[in-house]
């Protein structure tokens, strides 16, 4: 092979290369135009006549009410599991009373929101996308707009509303479950001394640390309620339509909801400094 | 065909493209008159779902008019689409019944998002005369859709196409899938249906030509997007088109009757 023919392929490899980055780079941000335009729509058509009041409450009832046993069960497990090991490494340091505190911070501040976000996106969210799917290989949703319904309306915003309602109330009993575990690792099993847990507790654990967590657990609602209800909503094909737009809104909800996090912690403690609200010391 | 004066839908050169290039619909016009059924056949792929889709406004033609009950669908906004869409009824191909929700339930469904007047006990009453007159047995009416069989599940679609009193009714190959028993019954349910809402335009897409001529007072065969010929089943017959009549020849049986008798529909037991 000559010098400029070797030029040549490496000139086309680099082409090949390029143009599917910028193809992934083009989809990537039409992606994103595309589930910023559904979410705002979804939104924004809540707040007009008529009121879907009924919706609302009976998706804030399958996404609330049907998710607080695995809530309960997750959030127990995760706050000893969590309450454990940082006892045998804080017991390392002779630092044992600071067990309490050190989970509840990261409890309330991150792993209450996320691993709500994970389990809701995975139950609720996937059964959202399932049956948005289903409605719409079966032209349930063409129905609805022959009849005059704005199927946004009607299926897809009491959802959104509700998922953003329901997920605080939802960390909010993961927090305080995990918290349970943590005082049952540390008080029942380990023996340690109950006041010093509380008080310990009581000293690091600030009201906005679970406000932060409750905040963005709203955000994570928002954003996996948006994901798998476009992907419902659009779904082509039969069975299989279904089945993939259902797999598709649910992985990429739970890898959202990790990436969003990163960025979530960061806007809120710059948010913090800004006003001055900030006292993580 | 001229029949401009009494047409509850005029379509005039439309033209529809998804990717810029190919055609779907190419030049096609076509009158509906008022107050006929009017069946729209044509093979697979020559457009008539997506002239469904024109009629009904969830599709837009790149260019062309189309005239719905005296007004122009390609002006119209979104509300006054939702207007003029209260005064349709349609008939899904597979009936498209909202599975959690029983069949009384389906048929209130329309009244309860547009006669927000009416309380529920009207609502139940004007349910339980649609599915009557669609001719469901009384027993199916707290069912859902995956307890009844294909035809009951016919019934309540036209029974919920019709809640509404609807000035035209759009069946979407209403006997697509259906045994020739029920077949007829659902051509039977079509005919008596519109005999006994004087006035109802009403616009059968289909594939099935015997079915076509039976029930049909006028025909528009479709092809390539355009409109080959849009007639009675008589002019169909003495068609001299080689395409015309080559479905003919496939798609009309043994005897052809022109109209079917309109029978009372029965009941589904």
């Amino acid at each position: 092979m000559s010098y400029a023919e070797h030029r040549e392929r490496v000139n086309q490899a680099f082409d090949a290369v390029g143009r599917y980055l910028m193809n992934q780079a083009r989809e990537f941000v039409r992606e994103v135009g595309e589930l910023s335009r559904f979410g705002y729509e979804g939104l924004r058509v809540f707040f007009h006549r008529p009121w879907r009041g009924t919706e609302l409450i009976s998706h804030m009832e399958f996404i609330g009410n049907k998710s607080v046993t695995i809530i309960l069960m997750s959030g127990l497990f995760t706050g000893m599991a969590l309450a454990y090991q940082i006892y045998l490494g804080f017991r390392l340091v002779n630092a044992v009373s600071l067990v309490g505190p050190t989970v509840g911070l990261g409890i309330t501040r991150e792993l209450g929101p996320v691993l709500t976000g994970l389990i809701v996106s995975a139950r609720a969210g996937g059964a959202m996308a399932a049956r948005l799917g289903t409605m719409r290989v079966t032209e349930q949703i063409d129905a609805l707009e022959v009849m005059g319904v704005n199927p946004i309306q009607y299926l897809v915003s009491p959802r959104l509303i509700a998922a953003i309602l329901v997920m605080p109330l939802l960390t909010g009993v993961f927090d305080f479950i995990a918290m349970f575990g943590c005082w049952l690792i540390c008080i029942q099993l380990l023996d340690m001394d109950e006041a010093a847990f509380f008080d310990r507790t009581y000293l690091w654990l600030e009201p906005y640390h679970i406000n932060e967590g409750l905040f963005k657990a709203a955000v994570f609602g928002l954003f996996f309620a948006v994901i798998c209800t476009h992907r419902g909503y659009n779904t082509k094909g039969g069975a299989e339509g279904v089945g993939n737009a259902t797999n598709r809104g649910v992985v990429l909800s739970m890898v959202m909801i990790i990436v969003l996090d990163f960025f979530l912690t960061n806007i809120i403690n710059v948010f913090y400094q800004m006003t001055g609200d900030y006292r993580w010391k | 065909m001229e029949v401009n004066s009494t047409s509850s839908i005029s379509i005039r050169n439309i033209k529809k493209t998804f990717d810029g290039k190919d055609f779907v619909l190419n030049d096609l016009s076509l009158e509906i008159p008022r107050g006929k059924i009017t069946v729209i056949i044509g093979y697979s792929g020559t457009g008539k779902s997506v002239l469904l889709k024109h009629i009904l406004g969830l599709l837009k033609p790149t260019s062309g008019s189309i005239r719905v009950l005296g007004q122009e669908l390609t002006e119209l906004d979104v509300d006054q689409l939702t207007q003029l869409r209260n005064r349709f009824g349609m008939l899904f191909q597979y009936a498209a019944l909202f599975d959690d929700m029983t069949a009384m339930e389906n048929v209130m469904f329309p009244l309860k998002e547009h006669r927000r007047e009416l309380n529920k006990v009207q609502m139940q009453e004007i349910a339980r005369a649609r599915l009557t007159e669609a001719g469901l047995s009384e027993k199916h009416f707290h069912k859902l859709p995956a307890e009844m069989s294909g035809g009951m599940r016919k019934r309540v679609g036209l029974a919920r196409a019709l809640a509404l009193d609807p000035e035209i009714l759009v069946y979407d190959e209403p006997t697509t899938g259906l045994d020739p028993v029920l077949t007829e019954m659902v051509d039977n349910l079509i005919v008596s249906t519109h005999n006994l809402r004087q006035g109802t335009t009403s616009i059968v897409v289909s594939h099935d030509l015997y079915a076509a001529f039976r029930i049909g007072d006028y025909v528009a065969m479709l092809d390539s997007g355009r409109v080959l010929l849009h007639g009675t089943p008589q002019e169909f017959l003495d068609s001299d088109i080689d395409l015309v009549k080559r479905f003919v020849a496939k798609g009309v049986r043994k005897e052809l009757e022109p109209k079917a008798s309109a029978a009372k529909p029965t009941s589904v037991e």
